[in-house]
């Protein structure tokens, strides 16, 4: 059984019953609420989804990442959340690079958007990323936008939906990175990234889908 | 202790016709302030607190990250027209202080082992000034925390109870405030009944300070039930979506 409700910090949510909970603390075998969200229970675990607030890393998230810096063996790169992750040479290239004689920059220079996947987070938020993904690729030219990662499920839409009907309709390349970062290149630029900043203003109304339909084709 | 030119108390109603144990009119909202990431803004009559939060964001100078814990910071500013006479908007002595004691007040409700190595910021700034600011500044900065997506064990209500002419009484006023026999602050997460913060001025025997606690718990209790009551109107809409 699911149910939905909006909870708030602090929220009574119910007994533990062992099951595992996410973004909720306990007092003896009481669930409390950590953050604003949407309340999921099921038998496994007690979830809270989030209903606002930043980008924090998670293992397998798909993100887009901008190159900050360039290290001896690796690069620094930005992945809109208050951590920075580290992409390993080894992570990152195939073929066997001599660091005392090539400039890393050939492969990834500063300010290069990056498509990649994260693959490690330790407990005081070293954050690792990798290329070796079936997805992970380095993305040339285009623009990236910036929205509230939480509505990313929204742009997104149910199955890819929403997204699939921007991309046909705009013509356009686009990316959606699970941090809020969205790279679309190509096509109608212009009318994507109107499309993409409605859904997230207007993320809580019904018929969205319709909405942006129409909004697209005329 | 000044004496006031008039009495504070005539026929148990006090200067602003209120009754003792009466709160001044409070209003919130939240959202106002785009550009932050949570932000609220709390009035309790004629005090107006606005409150910014930015964060969870990386922390510079580096020597000040911790490994395990995040960082709050909170900076409490009045505006130079908040009161009748221009007040100087550089930190003083007051402001810094109770930058310390509200940030105090929020950090015991906040995780911060949640976002090691980052920070949180919080800017209280009181756009009007009339008496109980700190606890103005307070419900605020907990609104706009919740909103911002901060985690926390509960959300920190506050308010201020006092004496004056031999009567108890809460919510002080700016005139009350000056002229009052004792003053005190409490914060506290109403949910769990454990105080995060409680300051006193002036002299109150031990029974009064009791009586007085009773009657802060009391108010807390009916600021958080306003304060879950907007957080959950902002976002009812959203509850809709899915």
């Amino acid at each position: 059984m699911t149910q939905r409700e909006i909870v708030l910090p602090g929220s009574y949510i119910g007994e533990r019953k062992g099951r595992k909970i996410v973004n909720c603390y306990v007092e003896g075998e009481k669930v409390y609420s950590k953050v604003l969200g949407v309340l999921k229970i099921s038998d496994e675990e007690i979830c809270v989804v989030p209903l606002a607030g930043k980008y924090f890393p998670k293992v397998g998230d798909r993100i887009i990442g901008r190159i900050e810096e360039i290290e001896v063996s690796g690069w620094w790169v930005d992945i809109n959340s208050p951590y920075m992750a580290f992409l390993p040479l080894s992570e990152a290239v195939d073929e066997f690079v001599d660091v005392r004689r090539v400039d890393l920059s050939r492969f990834y220079d500063i300010d290069d958007i990056i498509f990649c996947k994260i693959t490690k987070v330790t407990k005081n938020k070293i954050i690792q990323v990798s290329m070796k993904d079936v997805l992970a690729r380095k993305l040339f030219g285009g623009i990236t936008i910036k929205i509230t990662p939480y509505k990313v499920a929204r742009v997104i839409g149910k199955g890819g939906s929403m997204i699939e009907l921007i991309k046909e309709k705009t013509g356009s390349e686009i990316y959606v990175g699970q941090n809020g970062v969205i790279w679309i290149k190509g096509g109608k630029k212009e009318k994507a990234i109107e499309a993409i900043l409605t859904i997230e203003r207007e993320a809580h109304t019904i018929g969205l889908t319709e909405k942006i339909a129409k909004m697209l084709s005329g | 202790m000044k004496k006031p030119e008039i009495p504070l108390i005539i026929n148990g109603r006090r200067i602003d016709g209120r009754l003792p144990d009466e709160v001044r009119e409070i209003k919130m909202s939240i959202g106002e302030i785009l550009n932050a990431d949570g932000s609220a803004r709390v009035s309790f009559g004629n005090t107006e607190a606005i409150v910014a939060v930015y964060g969870p964001r990386a922390l510079f100078p580096k020597f000040l990250q911790e490994t395990d814990v995040g960082l709050v910071r909170v900076i409490y500013s009045m505006s130079p027209f908040s009161v009748d006479e221009r007040k100087n908007p550089a930190p003083d002595r007051r402001s810094i202080e109770i930058s310390k004691v509200t940030k105090e007040a929020l950090s015991a409700a906040i995780f911060i082992e949640d976002f090691p190595k980052a920070v949180v910021d919080v800017y209280e700034n009181i756009i009007q000034a009339d008496g109980s600011t700190r606890v103005a500044a307070i419900n605020a900065a907990s609104l706009a925390l919740a909103s911002a997506g901060i985690p926390m064990k509960d959300l920190v209500a506050a308010c201020s109870v006092g004496k004056v002419d031999d009567t108890l009484i809460v919510d002080l006023n700016g005139k009350e405030d000056n002229y009052s026999e004792s003053d005190m602050a409490v914060a506290m997460m109403p949910s769990k009944g454990l105080i995060t913060f409680l300051q006193m001025d002036g002299r109150l025997t031990k029974e009064e300070v009791l009586e007085l606690l009773k009657k802060a718990e009391e108010v807390c209790k009916r600021i958080y039930e306003l304060q879950k009551k907007t957080l959950l109107e902002r976002y009812k809409m959203e509850k809709e979506e899915e």
